[in-house]
């Protein structure tokens, strides 16, 4: 004892032993990971192990004990993973291309599975990717390019989603979700004649608008005028004799009105009529 | 716990003291690993390099000399691993030293303040076990657990597609005519230890949710509800939407709020849908002009009807003289301002000095001659 506490050199090397030895015996399993304890390459035991609708504080989580240097702990992910697809040029039915980028969300529900079948979490992924390009490009070139943007997309998705389960179920994944994130007309000419179609629809709907406008406004003024000829026609009709003389002298008064331009000189005959008194008869 | 605030004592003795005495063999010495060493210590079997007496003597001991002198150089002799137990009175500062380390690493890894907008998550060895609400919490120390604070009021906004011409997000609308879409999303953290261990990348995730509802949503309306009339539905579709996918990911996240910043027909369109516009514009004016004219015409009519009545009911009064006198009036007035001239009727032929009244009438005129010839 005393021997010992003398030779600080060798209490720290016990002291960094022991360490190393329960160490190696403690595992701490946090709430995000689940694990796979593997003796000399063969699983033994699922630690933590995925269970739906579980609270947390009473999974596997914590401490665990293991047999040092012979059982060892493959760490695998317990959380929803995601997995993103490369973009992808769709052909629908009606030979409209469509660029797709997609994602898919997943979780290890069997580690072991998992471990054997793939190995890393890394690995389920790039197994799933290309599973996912394809099956989205199966299903949406089943389909009218119109279907990609209707709410029937819920059902491509669905579809989609069943077939990349039964892969991944394969890896001891389950899928949770896909989706597609962007549906996207391919740069170049697909997006151009869109572009144009557009346009043009924009330029029919200005013409339109504009041909409206003059129409409505024509009728407007043929209203106008029409209500004004019943309202003379109603007034002047009572007396279309007295309605002649009338309007007669309003002409005269107008037409040689002194504003008027020209000068106007008159040859009266003595018959006329405003000449008749000169004339004393 | 218990356990560790039991050294609580010793070290403050050990700080006062100074003295380590020969029986606590120094677990401080390591730290946080000098529990294990403990046990080990007490009956750890004799080492194969602890039979000489004296250090300085043999191979492995000519290291401790070479520490002892070192030690020795500073701290006036005391301290120096090897010297601990033969200099119970010496001032040793080395427990001191690591009862102020041992203190610190209590009170930085226990105590805990949880800010009012955040809450902490504590793990005991990896294992949820509780949630601590704002304030000053009290843990065990660090490696046995672990608290991380989660900011849960703090509204996170992530933009999607810029309001900058630059940079289009062009989405595909349900009758397949595409927009220039920016929006943002506000979310906060509804769920800390959901948040914590349920997705691998809850922030992306989020993005990612959110192009897809949005993506979805546009995806079923028309243009015109794109554009205008219909972004507030589209709005609340897509936080609902989102709001659905994240529960079901059991994210602990809840979705504030969707706004739609800017919904714009791509620029490559852009001059088009003005073009519609101006258009609506000029229509706009047609009518307008229009509108105008036919209240003039209206109020013409109506005003000319008007006098007509006014004089009639006079004139049927007295029809003959109103109309001589109608008559009379106007062709005095018509009359006073021209130049007359008086033919006598009969067999005299009628000159016309024609010349002569285009001289009169200068700058060219036009000018005319009538006859006004009686009824």
């Amino acid at each position: 004892m005393q021997s010992l506490v003398r030779h600080p050199v060798a209490l720290a090397l016990l002291a960094i032993a022991a360490l190393l030895l329960v160490g190696s015996t403690i595992a701490i399993v946090p709430e995000t990971k689940q694990g796979v304890i593997v003796r000399f390459g063969d699983p033994k035991k699922i630690i933590n192990r995925y269970r739906p609708n579980e609270d947390f504080g009473k999974t596997g989580a914590g401490v665990i004990l293991r047999w040092p240097f012979i059982d060892q702990i493959v760490w695998i992910d317990k959380r929803v993973l995601s997995v993103e697809m490369e973009r992808q040029q769709v052909l629908s039915t009606d030979q409209l291309r469509l660029q797709v980028d997609a994602f898919a969300r997943y979780r290890i529900v069997d580690p072991l599975r998992m471990y054997i079948a793939a190995g890393s979490e890394e690995r389920v992924s790039d197994a799933l990717r290309p599973i996912l390009g394809s099956a989205l490009r199966n299903e949406l070139g089943k389909r009218p390019f119109a279907a990609l943007l209707s709410p029937e997309r819920g059902q491509v998705m669905d579809n989609i989603e069943a077939g990349l389960n039964r892969v991944a179920r394969q890896y001891g994944a389950q899928i949770v979700d896909v989706r597609i994130k962007r549906a996207d007309l391919p740069d170049g000419a697909p997006l151009e004649s869109a572009f144009t179609r557009m346009r043009t629809a924009r330029e029919q709907e200005a013409l339109t608008i504009r041909a409206q406008g003059a129409k409505q406004a024509q009728i407007i003024r043929a209203e106008a005028d029409a209500n004004a000829a019943r309202i003379y026609s109603d007034s002047f009709g009572k007396d279309a004799q007295f309605y002649d003389f009338y309007r007669a002298m309003q002409a005269y008064r107008y037409t040689f009105a002194p504003d008027r331009q020209g000068s106007t000189a008159m040859v009266l005959s003595r018959d006329n009529d405003f000449l008749k008194q000169f004339q004393g008869r | 716990m218990k356990r560790f605030f039991g050294w609580m004592p010793g070290i403050a003795s050990a700080m006062a003291q100074g003295p380590w005495g020969g029986k606590s063999d120094g677990p401080d010495g390591n730290d946080g690993q000098g529990r294990d060493g403990d046990g080990k210590g007490s009956d750890g079997p004799r080492n194969p390099w602890t039979q000489p007496g004296r250090p300085g003597a043999k191979g492995p001991s000519a290291i401790e000399e070479l520490l002892r002198r070192s030690k020795e150089s500073f701290g006036q002799g005391g301290g120096g691993f090897g010297n601990l137990p033969p200099r119970p009175s010496g001032k040793a500062l080395w427990p001191a030293a690591i009862g102020i380390l041992v203190v610190l690493w209590l009170v930085l890894t226990c105590f805990h303040r949880v800010g009012p907008q955040e809450r902490g998550v504590v793990t005991l060895l990896g294992k949820y076990s509780r949630t601590l609400s704002p304030g000053i919490s009290l843990t065990l120390p660090a490696p046995l657990e672990n608290v991380t604070t989660v900011d849960v009021e703090e509204i996170r906004t992530i933009d999607i597609g810029s309001t900058r011409a630059e940079s289009e997000n062009l989405v595909l609308t349900g009758d397949q005519n595409i927009i220039d879409l920016a929006y943002s999303v506000r979310w906060n953290i509804r769920s800390p230890e959901l948040y914590l261990f349920q997705l691998s990348d809850p922030d992306s995730s989020v993005r990612e949710v959110a192009e897809s509802a949005m993506r979805s949503v546009v995806a079923s309306v028309s243009l015109e509800d794109a554009l205008g009339a219909g972004r507030t539905e589209i709005e609340q579709q897509v936080e609902q939407r989102m709001q659905e996918i994240l529960d079901g990911y059991r994210s602990g996240i809840r979705v504030q709020g969707v706004a739609i910043k800017q919904a714009d027909p791509p620029t490559a369109v852009n001059d088009a849908f003005k073009a519609v516009s101006a258009a609506q514009q000029t229509a706009q004016t047609y009518l307008n002009e229009a509108r105008a004219a036919a209240q003039q015409v209206t109020a013409k009519a109506q005003g000319e009807a008007a006098a007509f009545d006014k004089v009639y009911e006079q004139y049927k009064l007295a029809p003959d003289v109103t109309r001589r006198r109608m008559y009379y009036e106007t062709m005095e007035g018509v009359l006073s301002n021209v130049d007359k001239t008086i033919v006598e009727g009969g067999n005299v032929t009628p000159y016309l000095p024609l010349p002569e009244l285009r001289r009169r009438a200068q700058g060219g005129a036009p000018q005319g001659s009538a006859t006004v010839e009686g009824q």
